[in-house]
């Protein structure tokens, strides 16, 4: 039996030491925000937190995680960053099929996290990770940008009921 | 469970029949298919729909208390349709976004079917240009009703009456009633034979960059997609099917499987195996131990050379089926001919396929995110022996369609399984057999030639097409009568051009059996438009002119893609500043899914031969805007969809099986490979035109274009063979040393 600390709740769970932490997090607990993609860390759909670090839960034996905490993004918007990225994606509309944007949204929180005021560059480095076949990128940037700075950086979406 | 299968089953047999009866109220084409009016009027489909007071159509339910509930008829992938249906629809009916509730629609060919690709199917680009008519018609019958129930209280003229978020009032008097208030006494009126639809002045919704609906669930990772379904004693599967392409399963040796833990059994069918485990993890490592024997089959020695030489062959020995021919080819004048080839695709989803399915003597039961529900709902019946109302289909978001999910083989060999254990199953593919067996974007191989006026200007222009068909397989009803498929050669056969006379032909040449192919997004466009799009610059290179000029003088009978090019040219600047060596220009136009789009693309094209994409301008004229974020955020994914692809994928086969396995070999674009990219749309009161595949259809050729001013290097093939572009064999040695940064995460320069 191994305990997991997921979203601040303890979760003991009977599985082989083996298994990736993306299998345990959706077919054991049960929480499906966490996405397969790929199976070898090529795309990062998969992307949850270990003590804040980013990490591609499709290839991370359960075994590895030992006492650290995890953070997925069904738990991210409790934190500062997690909340202004989750924000800033809505304000300037960056999903489209949305299957990417939950490893997409745990990358950039961890960005922030860090690294309060990226760079094009410290984006390039901290996002590359994530593949979205929709071609979102342009708005991930700029959303990132928005949360770091409060700046409006692009085209912003009208919320339901503003009209 | 079953009791409502039959109810549904009922309801839509009796709608089918009552659709005769409305069809004459309809928005103009007459079709058996969605209705803006269509009264349900039956207590057991009023049951099924949540007992709603008033559903005057399918698309509208409306009760006493709570959300306005709108049903979609298209599912969305990404592409923002439940977005602009629900503008649609709210806009008319006079509701706020904030104040209704999506639902995915049930599979109903009666109800939710569309006339243009003849069934309740998702895809062509088609859904807003479909439904732009019937959705707002929808909204304003019930927006009608509702103000004239409300009135009918009142005593007072319907005239006199507003609508305002979800409440109508009579301003002379003051009064004021909430929908669900009125909801029971609309739905015992009479249809309305006439309504009046807003005038785009007045549109609160339609235009504004809208919020998409599913926003909100995404971000926080509640949406459901098909692979998120949980269903009470599940278990899932890994599979696999046989790697050579039409082959068959001969034996399995499970003894090494067993000893999984979470094991629980193996299950076969006639071309693939799954493992069934207590999770994923079990599956997939109780798949990976079994000792499988294969009958490759008849493919056993196919490869991609082979498939290209027999198509080389037909398009010199085929028989051509006519496109459109205009005029005749001139005797004289000066001739320009090119080969163009390009390669087979895979859609690669970020969702990979998956099916949850429940099948048991007197139900199937699926949970799927498709887009082709009614097409499943067949499937299962012919697997199962079922009939159809035995057979109940879930839809759900879908994690990337692309085109693969208009095929139901996934859902099909989940059946297939499931029916073969007495638990829900979960059928997931991994990544490797998404790629593997996907139903690939064809071949196509393209002889294309032009004869040139004494001012460089074409003549005539031929382009004689060779490829397989989708449509022969998917659609064959819609087959012309002389056998043509006219998505082969659509973009080809109609250009915005002025050339006086052409000749457009296909031979068709289908694949070898078990080398399936598919729709993939852009379809017969994305193919055309590279063809013809870098043969223009071949051309305008020919005549010794600017690629734009001399568009431009070609553009004299096509006034909106003029426009569009002339924006272009001015955003991007185009000819305004000397250009460094191996940077380059390049420019592509073309009318695809009843849109207008021009793309002009900037690249630099290292001494080595690596492609940097700078910068990318594109204009869009897509009629009126029904989101207008949603537009801009179509272009640019739709250009970086095109643009990953053009860069570097292609699907290769080698022993009759598709070599390529997962993202590392199928590449896709990343946030610091792509370019600066600006989209600018022409503001009109043109009906509106597609947009998903549009971005799509445009990106290779202008990439392939701006690859030749920087390098004077003409690609007729894709993906880009980087060896071509290679300066010289100096600039080699330094690839060893670039070699430890292979994503170039550490290059300097472009600022994107």
């Amino acid at each position: 039996m191994i305990e997991l600390s997921v979203n601040g709740e303890k979760h003991p769970v009977d599985v082989p030491p083996d298994m990736p932490l993306l299998w345990v997090l959706r077919d054991i607990v049960g929480l499906m925000g966490t996405k397969f993609g790929c199976g070898i860390a090529q795309c990062g759909a998969c992307t949850v937190h270990l003590d804040g670090q980013a990490v591609r839960s499709c290839v991370l034996p359960v075994s590895a995680i030992g006492d650290r905490s995890i953070t997925t993004i069904e738990g991210i918007g409790r934190s500062p960053a997690g909340q202004r990225v989750q924000k800033a994606w809505l304000d300037v509309d960056v999903v489209q099929c949305g299957y990417c944007q939950s490893g997409q949204i745990m990358s950039a929180a961890a960005l922030l996290a860090q690294n309060p005021n990226p760079t094009d560059q410290d984006i390039d480095a901290a996002m590359s990770g994530n593949i979205c076949r929709c071609g979102t990128y342009v708005r991930i940037r700029a959303a990132i940008k928005q949360a770091a700075t409060g700046q409006l950086q692009v085209l912003q979406t009208v919320p339901a009921g503003a009209t | 469970m079953t009791a409502q299968v039959d109810r549904q089953r009922r309801r839509a047999i009796k709608l089918a029949g009552l659709s005769i009866g409305f069809v004459w109220l309809g928005s103009g084409k007459a079709n058996a298919f969605i209705n803006a009016r269509r009264q349900t009027g039956d207590p057991e489909a009023a049951a099924l729909d949540g007992n709603a007071l008033f559903a005057p159509n399918a698309f509208i339910r409306i009760d006493a208390l709570g959300p306005v509930r709108l049903v979609m008829p298209n599912v969305e992938m990404g592409q923002g349709i439940y977005t602009g249906t629900c503008a649609m629809l709210a806009e008319e009916l006079g509701v706020g976004m904030d104040q209704i509730k999506v639902e995915h629609a049930p599979p109903n060919e009666a109800l939710y079917g569309i006339p243009l690709l003849g069934g309740q199917v998702t895809g062509g680009s088609s859904s807003t240009r479909d439904h732009w008519g019937v959705l707002r018609e929808a909204g304003a019958v019930a927006r009608t009703m509702l103000v004239s129930a409300a009135a009918a209280r009142w005593s007072v003229d319907p005239a006199e009456c507003g609508v305002q978020r979800g409440v109508i009032t009579h301003p002379k008097s003051g009064r004021k009633l909430a929908f669900g208030a009125v909801a029971k006494a609309a739905g015992a009126l009479p249809m309305p034979a006439k309504v009046v639809l807003k005038e785009r002045a007045a549109f609160t919704l339609i235009g504004k960059p809208l919020r998409r609906v599913d926003s909100a669930d995404k971000v926080v990772g509640a949406a459901q997609f098909g692979i998120d379904a949980r269903v009470p004693g599940m278990k899932i599967a890994a599979v696999k099917a046989c790697p050579t392409r039409g082959g068959t399963l001969r034996s399995v040796d499970d003894k090494r499987a067993r000893t999984v833990p979470g094991f629980i059994e193996v299950i076969k069918i006639d071309n693939a195996v799954a493992v069934v485990g207590e999770h994923y993890w079990a599956a997939k490592q109780g798949l990976d131990a079994l000792d499988l024997d294969w009958d490759l089959g008849a493919n056993q020695g196919l490869t991609t050379a082979k498939l290209i030489e027999a198509m080389a062959e037909r398009s010199r020995n085929g028989a051509p089926i006519l496109g459109r021919k205009v005029g005749n080819k001139p005797a004289g004048g000066r001739t320009v001919e090119a080969l163009y080839q390009l390669p087979m695709l895979a859609h690669a989803p970020m969702e990979p396929l998956n099916t949850t399915v429940s099948v048991t003597t007197d139900l199937c039961e699926i949970w799927v995110g498709t887009q082709v529900p009614v097409r499943c709902v067949s499937a299962a019946a012919a697997i199962t022996g079922l009939p159809e109302s035995k057979v109940l289909l879930h839809n759900h978001y879908i994690g990337g369609g692309f085109g693969r999910r208009l095929e139901t083989d996934s859902v099909e060999q989940a059946i297939k399984f499931a029916k073969q254990v007495k638990y829900p199953l979960k059928v997931i593919w991994s990544r490797e057999e998404d790629i593997k067996h996907d139903l690939v974007r064809p071949m196509y191989y393209d002889r294309i030639s032009a004869v040139l006026g004494t001012d460089g200007n074409p003549l005539w222009y031929g382009d004689h097409i060779t490829s397989g068909t989708v449509l022969a397989r998917w659609m064959p009803v819609a087959m012309g009568k002389e056998g043509l498929d006219d998505d082969v050669v659509e973009c080809a056969a109609e250009t915005p051009y002025d050339i006086p006379n052409l000749n457009v032909d296909w031979v068709r040449h289908d694949m070898p059996a078990g080398i399936d192919i598919g729709w993939w997004r852009g379809v017969g466009p994305t193919h055309n438009l590279f063809v013809v799009e870098s043969f223009m610059d071949e051309l305008a290179h020919a005549a010794g002119k600017d690629p734009i000029a001399y568009r431009k003088g070609l553009l004299g009978k096509s006034p909106r893609p003029l426009a569009i090019l002339n924006l272009a040219a001015e955003k991007i600047g185009w000819g305004q500043v000397a250009m460094a060596p191996r940077v380059g220009r390049g420019v592509a136009l073309g009318s695809p899914f009843g849109s207008h789009i021009c793309v002009i693309v900037e690249v630099e094209v290292t001494p080595q031969g690596e492609v940097r994409l700078r910068r990318a301008v594109a204009v869009i004229d897509c009629g009126i805007a029904i989101n207008s974020s949603s537009v801009d955020a179509q272009v640019q994914g739709g250009l970086l969809f095109g643009l990953s692809a053009a860069l570097y994928s292609g699907i290769t086969l080698q022993n009759g099986a598709v070599e390529q396995s997962n993202f590392h070999d199928y590449r896709n674009l990343r946030i610091n490979e792509i370019p600066a990219v600006e989209v600018y749309r022409i503001d009109n009161s043109e009906t509106p035109g597609g947009l998903g595949e549009v971005g799509t259809a445009i990106a290779a050729p202008a990439l392939g274009n701006a690859i030749f001013a920087a390098t004077g290097v003409r690609l007729r093939s894709l993906p880009v063979d980087r060896s071509l572009l290679v300066e010289n064999a100096a600039s080699l040695k330094s690839v060893v040393a670039g070699s430890a940064d292979p994503q170039g995460l550490t290059r300097k320069g472009v600022s994107v």
